[in-house]
């Protein structure tokens, strides 16, 4: 996730110094390809995806989506907030919680592919990896990131990456997905901190 | 939030902020098999009781310990408070063993606020005298809420000892609030002095009736919330037996037929059954009195974790 960047701002108000870097037709693409690499790797196995808020969770769909389209059987999704999990609560204003939804039948021995719009530090991960551990004992977890922005803080990559986008800690690149603004798009911008 | 101590300064937003929370955390413990959460690791809570309670105090504590801060508690029969130790003093003993936060019930209304003066840690009102109660408040609330879908527009029927409730005085506020309308039943004794005069009917702004007729009122509800009868705090007679009081005022089986299908009936605890509700009432499928209880874990989590969980503001 795109953590301390913060992704909230984008497609707000004026005209921000933001350069796009994926288009409409690429985010698409992208996510097809994805799919494909998630049912290479795992197949016949079935997978649990899971959501990360905000963003993760219309991607985890879409790939469930692309998945049954490909495949013929649709992954199970999944939600999962990770804000109680944070090491960085102290450090910021209350955080609004959101929604975790998880499988009835609960996690123990399936492969979890966790999903995220952002890899970035790696904290968000490393906190959904403790969330996660209270829910069950998956057989393997692995990890899909749309953006792959490096500047990682903790031993951790990801299993399937969208795109490696080469960035300076003071940009910021923002995941824009239809459900959750309007339109689909990757784009940068200088961090207005 | 700095601390919780009424529900009369908490606008809108803020209610609703703390409803979603307690349903998020309702939500994301349901079906684990341990409740615990690191939130709130290497917070202090003191639960400091200066009147008795189960529930609020249990409630807490279990609170706190969910997400895994230390909870002390403290009720005064044990304590220093019995050699004459004051509040100011005791409470601020605690603050400096290094105590977070200070969740304080005291028969005093207005000792949350004082305290909050007084001391550097975050407050929090467990029920102050015959004046707030702000965590009952937004239990009943959030069962409301799970119960009707929306509190906008509904009728909330208190029915009772209002004038010796905090438990009314914070619901009338935050309910309000939310958008519902609030009628008063009780015997004229056990009403607020003058309350015709606090502006009292919708012409006026302030979505609160008064009545005196309970089997009139029912109808017309969508919620009705029962009170304790507060002997403790009684001192001279307020009405002339149980059995007329329960007569009058008393949720029956019959009356419980007069409210529409929908209705919810909730009562604060601890009950008075046969006084103010009957037995078979208060276990009806109608009434959400366990409800109340399991939510009220969760908003005191969503209270601390407002408090407690996130970078102290300046100032």
């Amino acid at each position: 996730m795109s953590s301390p960047s913060g992704v909230g701002a984008v497609g707000e108000a004026g005209p921000p110094r933001q350069r796009e870097l994926l288009s409409a037709a690429e985010v698409t693409r992208i996510v097809a390809r994805m799919a494909h690499q998630i049912i290479e790797r795992t197949a016949p196995e079935p997978v649990v995806l899971v959501g990360i808020p905000t963003r993760g969770v219309p991607l985890a769909h879409r790939l469930a989506d692309r998945i049954r389209e490909f495949f013929g059987v649709a992954p199970v999704v999944g939600t999962l907030d990770i804000t109680l999990y944070r090491d960085d609560l102290r450090r910021r204003p209350t955080r609004a919680l959101r929604t975790t939804e998880l499988p009835a039948g609960g996690l123990d021995d399936v492969l979890v592919v966790l999903v995220d719009d952002v890899l970035y530090s790696g904290r968000t991960v490393a906190a959904a990896l403790d969330a996660l551990r209270e829910y069950g004992r998956p057989r393997a977890v692995q990890l899909a990131v749309l953006v792959d922005r490096g500047h990682r803080e903790l031993p951790l990559r990801a299993d399937y990456v969208g795109k490696n986008l080469p960035t300076s800690r003071d940009e910021e690149v923002g995941v824009l997905l239809v459900e959750t603004d309007g339109a689909d798009a990757v784009v940068i911008r200088r961090s207005q901190r | 939030m700095r601390h919780l101590l009424s529900t009369t300064d908490l606008p809108r937003e803020a209610v609703t902020a703390l409803l979603d929370t307690a349903e998020a955390l309702k939500k994301s413990l349901l079906g684990r098999e341990v409740p615990k959460l690191p939130t709130l690791r290497g917070r202090t809570v003191v639960t400091l009781f200066y009147e008795s309670s189960t529930r609020t105090r249990a409630s807490f504590e279990i609170a706190g310990k969910w997400m895994s801060a230390d909870v002390v508690n403290i009720s005064t029969g044990g304590s220093s408070v019995t050699k004459g130790e004051s509040l100011r003093d005791t409470a601020l003993t605690l603050a400096a063993m290094g105590a977070d936060c200070v969740v304080i019930r005291h028969p005093a209304a207005g000792a949350a606020h004082r305290l909050a003066g007084w001391v550097p840690t975050h407050v929090v009102n467990a029920g102050d005298g015959s004046h707030q109660h702000p965590t009952q408040a937004l239990l009943d609330a959030a069962t409301l809420r799970d119960r009707l879908g929306t509190l906008n527009g509904r009728t909330v029927t208190i029915v009772g000892d209002v004038l010796h409730s905090r438990v009314a005085r914070s619901n009338i506020e935050l309910l309000i609030t939310l958008g519902a309308r609030i009628h008063l039943v009780a015997p004229p004794t056990l009403l607020p002095w003058g309350v015709e005069s606090w502006g009292v009917g919708e012409d006026r702004g302030w979505p609160v009736t008064v009545g005196h007729d309970l089997d009139a009122a029912l109808p017309g509800t969508d919620a009705v919330m029962m009170l304790r009868v507060q002997a403790e705090r009684m001192c001279g007679q307020f009405f002339p037996s149980a059995r007329e009081y329960s007569i009058n005022y008393g949720l029956t089986e019959a009356r419980l037929r007069l409210l529409p299908q929908h209705a919810v009936v909730l009562h604060p605890g601890p009950m008075l059954r046969g006084m103010e509700i009957a037995h078979s009432v208060a276990d009806s499928p109608r009434a959400a009195i366990t409800e109340q209880v399991r939510n009220g874990v969760h908003v005191r989590m969503a209270v601390l974790y407002h408090l407690l969980a996130a970078q102290e503001e300046v100032g």
